[in-house]
Parts: C-alpha cells; structure tokens; sequence
C-alpha cells in the first residue's frame, strides 16, 4: 500500500516521559518508545490498561510537550481526533460543533459525513439530546471532516453496547478505507484492533515501549473465528517472548 | 398583586394619609408628574446612570474576573483589593468618589461602578475556574482560533456566571444610583425622593419609587429573562 521510500507520516521517538509521584520519586511512564507510521496506515496501539496510551496519544497531539525524545508530524499537519469521551460543545448543535471544530469542511463533505454516520435527522439537536453512540458519532464526523493527516483515536467506542460498538466499528472502517487516512487507534480490545487496523504495535506495562509490531494481512476483510485465533495466538507469543 | 393594594389599602387607614397615603393619590401624584414630563426626565437620567455604570462594572468585573480565575498570580495580586473593596460599605466609597473627584457626574458614576465591581469579579472569577479542561484541550487539538475559541468555547462557560452577576447587579446599581444622585446630583430619581424627604411628601416619595420600580421589572421580563432563555436553550429541559 504504501511503496518504500515514501516519507513517515508520523514518527514517534520518545526517550522517556515522567509524573512526579506523590511520594516524591519520578515514575516513568514511557520509556524508549519508537513507532513510525507510513501516509495511510492504520495503526492501533494495544497494551495493558493503565500503560500509558492516553499520555502517548496527549504527546503526539501535542497536548502534553513536557517529555524527552522527538515526534515527528507532517509540516502543518492537520489532527483529527475521537477522544474517549465525545467532548461536544454541549451549547452548540451537532452541525455548528462539526464545523467549529472543522471550518474548512464543505456543505457537500458534512452531506456526505452526516448520511455515512446516520447523523442527518440529528444535525440541529443539541448534544444533551443525543445518546451516548449518537455523541461518539458527532465526534468521528468532526475528525473526519477536517481531512486530517493524521486521524487520532482514543478508545472511541469503550462504554457502548456490543451490538453499537460494532456498528460504530464498522462504520469507521469504511470511512478510514474510502478516505485513506493515516490512523491511530489505541484500544485495550484486540478484536477492535484487528478488525480495524492493518499494524498493531503491541505495548508493555509501564514504562511503556514497543515490544513487537504485528501485521495484519488482510486489514478490514472479515476474519474468520480461526484467523482472529490465529493473530491472538501470535499477539501472546509475542509478548510472552518479550515479558 | 391585587392581594398588595389591599394591604397598601387597609395600611393606609390605620396609619393615616400623612404617613402612608392610599393608591389612588400615589397614582394621582404619579399623573401629575408624569403630565409635567418630570417624571419621565428624572428616570430617563437615573436609567442613564444605572445602564453606564453597570456596563463600566460588567465589564471590568468579567476581565479581571476571568483574568483571576486563570492565572495565580493575579489573584493572588488582586485578592486584598477585592476583599477591601467588598466590606467597604457604599457610602464610603461615594463620599470618598465626591470628595476627591468634586461633585461630578463622573465622581457619581465611578462611585456606582466601584460599588458592583467587586461582586462582579467574584462572581466571574468562580466562572473561569471552573473552565473545563477537556474542552479546552478539544479546541488545541482542533487548533481553533483565539476569537473561536473565545466565542464558542469560553463565553458559554461563562455564561450563568454573567447572568448571575448582571441579576444582583442590576438591584445593587440601582439602588446605589439613588443615594449617589441624593448626595450630590441635581436631578433623577434619587434627587426627586430626596426633596419630596425635606418635604416629608410620602406621596411624592412613593410615586417616584414606584414608577422606577416598575421600570426595572420591565426590564427583567422583557431584556434579562429572554436574554436567559436564549442563551440556555441548549439545556435539555425537563418535559
């Protein structure tokens, strides 16, 4: 999909990232951590809960500039991001919170949004009036709508329903196939990584760092119940060599 | 309202026409003064007063306000000179205003504005403290502009925090707006309630308070509230 040679679209060298603790020491949260992405791979980042993936994702965004090491993004790279809550303006309705956060977007692309996500009867409620699935819906039209170059993702689906959660995936599957964006997606759930990525970069606990990058041969294709046991077999092996 | 003229009726039999006159010779006085175009001249200049030093402490309230809520070091900067201007009682502060500034229309205003500054700035300061970080970090990622983020982000977090202070403050200005105009301004609502005082003109009194009274109720229902509506219609409403 992407030939050798082609640039990284986002590159991630991070020496070591810190809190000071409440007892005084430094605990390190992030040590020796590299990935690379290439222009229109779909990467997700699966680890441990509590391992430091939201710090990651606040580092490369750009949020939290207090660590060692480099990211490196595209020259004005433009971010879209689902973040683990929807963070709607709740004083906004759904179109103005789309185009706030993406003023560029033309009528035709938010049509074209809103008819994919099935948000099209909802553009003039106000987030308070929608469910949790329709909130988290308005968030992935707002990323996408910015055309970004790198689409961020942050565990965008926890807390729905199964049933939802898997629309939603797929769902985001197709918009991430037809637009080919450069993605990022971090999630504790392997099915959701397999399902949506094609590279999973697998994380140990904290200090967290890459310990092996696992590829999916056919991204978004159906996985039959053998080849998801398959990966997951692989996924163990590999963190049972590096543990 | 009906149950309030009554009481206003009975009220005026037991203590007498010279101590509290009935309705319908306040309403006459009122008639009269307002037939002469001194009633309309004495609240159009009070309400001037009342609309710019209001506008003065609004807005001076909400940038330090705002400006005490998010950084330290003003607040820590400010925070004596709130708190003194907080338990400095009105009449300090207009004394001291005509004092030192001469009985002018600026010394009056400044005065009225000094009074509701620093309830304002309190008021707001709550606000911009409690501004959500989610959002804000939604607006970095989303490299919103200052002007958009100002407008669409922090204003409307601002907002029953404005609201709140535009409320108490209205009754505060107006009120104070008639000791200032009492104690040394020659004309309005305050200055008309204080001959009628020298007098001792109930009816006088009575009719220039109630006609301002009414005034500023109809600025409550018809400016404050559907400004307040609009501003919270976004807020799912219980059906």
């Amino acid at each position: 999909m992407s030939p050798a040679g082609v640039p990284a679209q986002l590159d991630v060298s991070i020496e070591s990232k810190s809190y000071r603790a409440a007892s005084g020491g430094r605990l390190d949260v992030l040590r020796g951590l590299k990935f690379a992405l290439p222009a229109g791979a779909v990467a997700a980042l699966v680890g441990p809960s509590g391992c430091g993936k939201t710090t990651l994702l606040r580092i490369i965004t750009g949020l939290d500039r207090d660590f060692s090491g480099v990211v490196n993004l595209p020259e004005h790279g433009k971010l879209g991001m689902v973040f683990q809550e929807p963070r709607l303006l709740p004083w906004r309705t759904v179109e103005q919170n789309v185009r706030l956060g993406a003023p560029e977007a033309t009528d035709a692309d938010l049509d074209m949004l809103f008819a994919a996500l099935g948000l099209d009867s909802h553009r003039e409620h106000f987030p308070g009036e929608l469910s949790l699935g329709q909130a988290r819906r308005v968030a992935l039209a707002r990323a996408f709508a910015v055309k970004p170059d790198l689409l961020v993702l942050d565990e965008p689906f926890v807390s729905l329903d199964d049933a939802l959660a898997e629309r939603l995936r797929d769902e985001l599957a197709a918009l991430v196939t037809s637009r080919r964006v450069t993605t990022l997606l971090v999630t504790h759930n392997i099915d959701e990584a397999i399902g949506l990525a094609d590279r999973l970069f697998l994380l140990s606990s904290s200090p967290t760092r890459v310990v092996a990058e696992v590829p999916i041969a056919r991204p978004r294709g159906l996985h039959s119940v053998n080849e998801r046991a398959e990966i997951r077999a692989e996924i163990a092996q590999r963190l049972g060599k590096a543990v | 309202m009906g149950l309030l003229v009554a009481a206003w009726y009975v009220g005026s039999r037991i203590a007498g026409p010279r101590m509290l006159p009935d309705p319908q010779a306040v309403g006459l006085a009122m008639w009269t003064e307002a037939k002469s175009g001194d009633l309309a001249f004495a609240l159009g200049v009070t309400l001037a007063r009342v609309a710019v030093s209001f506008t003065i402490a609004m807005a001076l309230g909400t940038v330090l306000g705002v400006m005490m809520g998010r950084w330290r070091l003003a607040d820590r900067l400010a925070d004596p000179w709130l708190v003194v201007l907080l338990n400095l009682p009105a009449l300090v502060i207009i004394v001291l205003a005509y004092v030192w500034a001469g009985l002018t229309e600026t010394a009056a205003i400044a005065a009225v504005a000094l009074n509701k500054l620093p309830n304002a700035t309190v008021t707001v300061r709550e606000g911009a403290r409690s501004f959500d970080r989610q959002l804000d970090e939604m607006a970095d990622v989303f490299r919103m502009g200052s002007w958009t983020r100002l407008r669409h982000v922090l204003i409307p977090q601002l907002a029953p925090y404005l609201a709140a202070a535009a409320r108490s403050g209205l009754s505060l200005v107006w009120k104070i707006v008639l000791i200032v105009e009492l104690l040394g301004r020659p004309n309005g609502v305050g200055f008309e309630i204080g001959i009628a005082f020298q007098l001792f003109d109930v009816t006088r009194i009575l009719a220039y308070a109630i006609a301002f009274v009414v005034v500023m109720l109809a600025i409550e229902t018809f400016l404050v509230q559907p400004i307040e509506r609009h501003v919270s219609r976004w807020r799912p409403r219980p059906a």
